[in-house]
């Protein structure tokens, strides 16, 4: 019997720290396994006790690049127990932050550490010194986002200025105004970086997903929605936990979620391109059709154009917004704590991201439940490369290595909600 | 430039949410420089290319929380010339030294169906604790001037300009309104050092700490007024020193105080 192992030691550029093993016997692919190496740091059991309005900048320290994620999920929570109604402009305020987390961290991927693969880069420095107007290009249109998450937040990463019940401060029309010259030309150059992403290479890897994500009857969806798939469910948030189960799997420190009844599904970009494209924007719809993307989007080589359309869409948006701006009366309302149970689910850059809470009469907090997108995303990543291994066994260890780090990356993992550097392992019989 | 070799950069992470070295990358404006002066040999969130050590400068990001993590330091001050940490997480041990005061088998039952599978040391402790550190750089995040300062401190064989003095004076500085004494909001400013430039005063919030105590803090004086001018309770006291540095000296000798009064015996 002859054996072959690859041991990826690391897998850079996805934003955690993992390993994956990959184990072939006679020519037989046996066994994939993503470990995930994250130190647990407990979120869920030193939340119990805490107050609920601390819940948004402690969860954001989950992950400090999608923490606009954690900040609505948990605002989003609490105001639902405690029966807070939020008023238009706050609610517009919170897309719009929304808008340049996705911007920045879309562009991250894209330019930093997804294009490079397709370009066979390591890294986006080594990819500027021939290509240095697209990187710099990118770079600018990273920072826009960071503006708008710098001026509704105060600072890119973990904001300070998102609180239960709006903000600590909200911006005058002139503020946002300021922003516009800059965000238009934003969108024209998010436009050309989908045309760049969809001349790049793609393999043939169409896969049958289930894709889960949220759907909002007027809107692409950010902090409201029905949670909804290409195979049927349909629920309100608050049914989460009927529809998705979290499992402990021995190989990692971050919990694999699946469909009950059913296994993996998918979230992110495609998910919510697939199930929500009719909602895009005039100039995303325009792109998308341009880069030549079918309705359905399943082939996940191709989330790097979904994310540049996804970023003609948030720049899109935040246009509409500021000009729709009128501050509210005051920058948040206030909130009372009753004792109860509630739910937050938002669309993190890479997928949904869900929170649930209970909290007693005084607001402390009796129990959490988070579930980061890259968590439930990993027994698909682990199917995927299933499927991508076995056709490409024969590959030599150094390139099959790359290429599973490609098909991993696709997937955008924000690591340190589950994963961070991959060490991969091929053992080969 | 031919002839000088570059200076070998390395970034390292421990347990942490990534957003310190994604302040690395967050400046867009200065990244194709730094990259031009430093030569970037191991940085896993940014490049799969690994280039062996010894480096020149190790950013370390992230606290020590596992038995592996705790002999991977060595190895790395080992490779390393300078050794800086980044962050609240490597500075005081991050929001995850929380499970420093509670039972750490309970937290793991908390979250894991099968605890038998972590591995986790009792306390979340700083890189400090484990080996010599050249520079500790606070915040949780990490300001990105300072981080462009101290790289180019470094660069220059010069000590980096990071003040440790309170946010109270710059909140002076740039003529933010006090929000404790005017609108009686909670404030840490007058314990915590500065680098934020005062930032959730300057959005009419108090400060929460996230850069940690300042030198010398009156950290019970602070306590004290909260407790007669604001009304504060020992609970809301304790809560408030118990967040992104809460395993700092200081503020964990200062909470422990609250907890006892808290409850008592
Ligand atoms: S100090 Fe804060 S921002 Fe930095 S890694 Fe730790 S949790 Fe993240
Ligand atoms: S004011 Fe305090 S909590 Fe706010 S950013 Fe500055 S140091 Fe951090």
């Amino acid at each position: 019997m002859s054996t072959r192992i690859i041991q990826v030691d690391t897998i850079a550029r996805v934003e955690g720290e993992g390993a994956l093993r990959i184990q072939i016997s006679d020519g037989k692919l046996e066994d994939v396994k993503l470990r995930i190496f994250e130190p647990p740091r407990f979120f869920e059991a030193f939340l119990r006790g805490r107050d609920f309005t601390e819940a948004p900048d402690i969860t954001a320290r989950i992950c400090g690049i999608c923490p606009v994620a954690y900040l609505m999920g948990a605002v989003h929570a609490m105001e639902m127990i405690c029966g807070a109604v939020i008023p238009r402009p706050i609610r517009d305020l919170r897309r719009l932050i929304y808008c340049g987390e996705w911007i920045e961290s879309h562009i991250l991927h894209m330019a930093m550490l997804h294009a490079p693969d397709f370009l066979g880069y390591p890294d986006a420095i080594a990819m500027a010194k021939d290509h240095p107007d697209v990187v710099k290009k990118a770079l600018r249109v990273k920072k826009l986002g960071n503006d708008i998450m710098v001026l509704l937040g105060g600072r890119e990463i973990h904001p300070i200025n998102v609180r239960v019940g709006g903000f600590y401060k909200v911006p005058t029309k002139e503020q946002l105004r300021r922003l516009k010259p800059d965000l238009q030309w934003g969108l024209e150059a998010a436009m050309e970086m989908v045309r760049f992403a969809s001349q790049l290479n793609f393999q043939d890897f169409e896969q049958d997903y289930e894709f889960v994500c949220l759907r909002h009857p007027d809107e692409y969806p950010f902090n409201e929605g029905m949670m909804v798939s290409n195979k049927g469910i349909e629920v309100p948030i608050s049914a989460y936990d009927t529809v998705l189960v979290e499992e402990h799997v021995p190989h990692s420190t971050a919990l694999h979620s699946r469909i009950r009844g059913r296994g993996a599904c998918h979230v992110g970009p495609l998910a919510r391109y697939t199930m929500n494209h009719e909602k895009l924007t005039p100039l995303a719809k325009t792109s998308a059709r341009e880069a030549g993307l079918a309705e359905i989007c399943c082939n996940p080589f191709k989330s790097i154009i979904v994310r540049g359309v996804e970023v003609v869409f948030a720049f899109e948006e935040a246009l509409r917004l500021i000009d729709e701006y009128e501050p509210p009366d005051r920058p948040f309302i206030p909130v009372t704590p009753r004792a109860g149970t509630g739910y937050g689910c938002t669309e993190a850059p890479r997928g949904i991201c869900y929170h649930r809470y209970t909290i007693d009469d005084a607001g402390a907090i009796q129990d959490a439940k988070i579930v980061s997108p890259t968590a439930v995303n990993q027994s698909t990543i682990e199917k995927d490369l299933w499927h991508f291994i076995e056709p490409n066994m024969d590959l030599p260890d150094d390139r099959l290595q790359w290429e599973c780090e490609q098909a991993i990356r696709n997937y955008d993992p924000c690591i340190s909600c589950s994963a961070h550097f991959l060490k991969l392992e091929v053992v080969r019989q | 430039m031919p002839g000088k070799r570059r200076p070998k950069l390395a970034v390292w992470k421990f347990a942490s949410c990534d957003g310190c070295q994604l302040s690395l990358l967050d400046c867009e404006d200065e990244l194709l420089d730094v990259a031009g002066a430093l030569d970037i040999a191991y940085f896993p969130e940014a490049t799969r290319s690994v280039q062996p050590g010894p480096y020149d400068l190790s950013l370390v990001e992230g606290s020590i929380t596992t038995p592996h993590d705790a002999e991977r330091i060595h190895q790395i001050r080992r490779d390393s010339r300078q050794l800086i940490s980044i962050g609240a997480c490597a500075t005081a041990g991050g929001i995850q030294a929380l499970r420093n005061f509670k039972d750490v088998r309970e937290f793991t039952r908390i979250v894991y169906a099968s605890p038998q599978y972590i591995e986790t040391l009792r306390r979340s402790t700083p890189i400090a604790e484990h080996v010599r550190v050249d520079f500790e750089l606070r915040g949780c995040p990490i300001a990105k001037h300072q981080l462009i300062e101290v790289i180019s401190a470094f660069l220059n064989g010069r000590k980096p300009n990071v003040p440790t003095y309170s946010v109270c004076q710059e909140c002076k500085r740039q003529g933010v309104v006090c929000v404790m004494v005017a609108h009686g909001t909670p404030c840490l400013g007058p314990v915590t050092q500065a680098g934020c430039g005062a930032l959730c005063p300057s959005y009419h919030r108090g400060c929460y700490a996230c850069f940690g105590p300042k030198e010398t803090p009156n950290i019970p004086a602070l306590s004290q007024w909260r407790r007669e001018r604001l009304g504060a309770s020992d609970l809301e006291i304790l809560r408030s020193l118990r967040t992104f540095n809460a395993a700092a000296a200081e503020f964990e000798r200062e909470s422990i105080r609250h907890e006892h009064q808290n409850h008592p015996g």
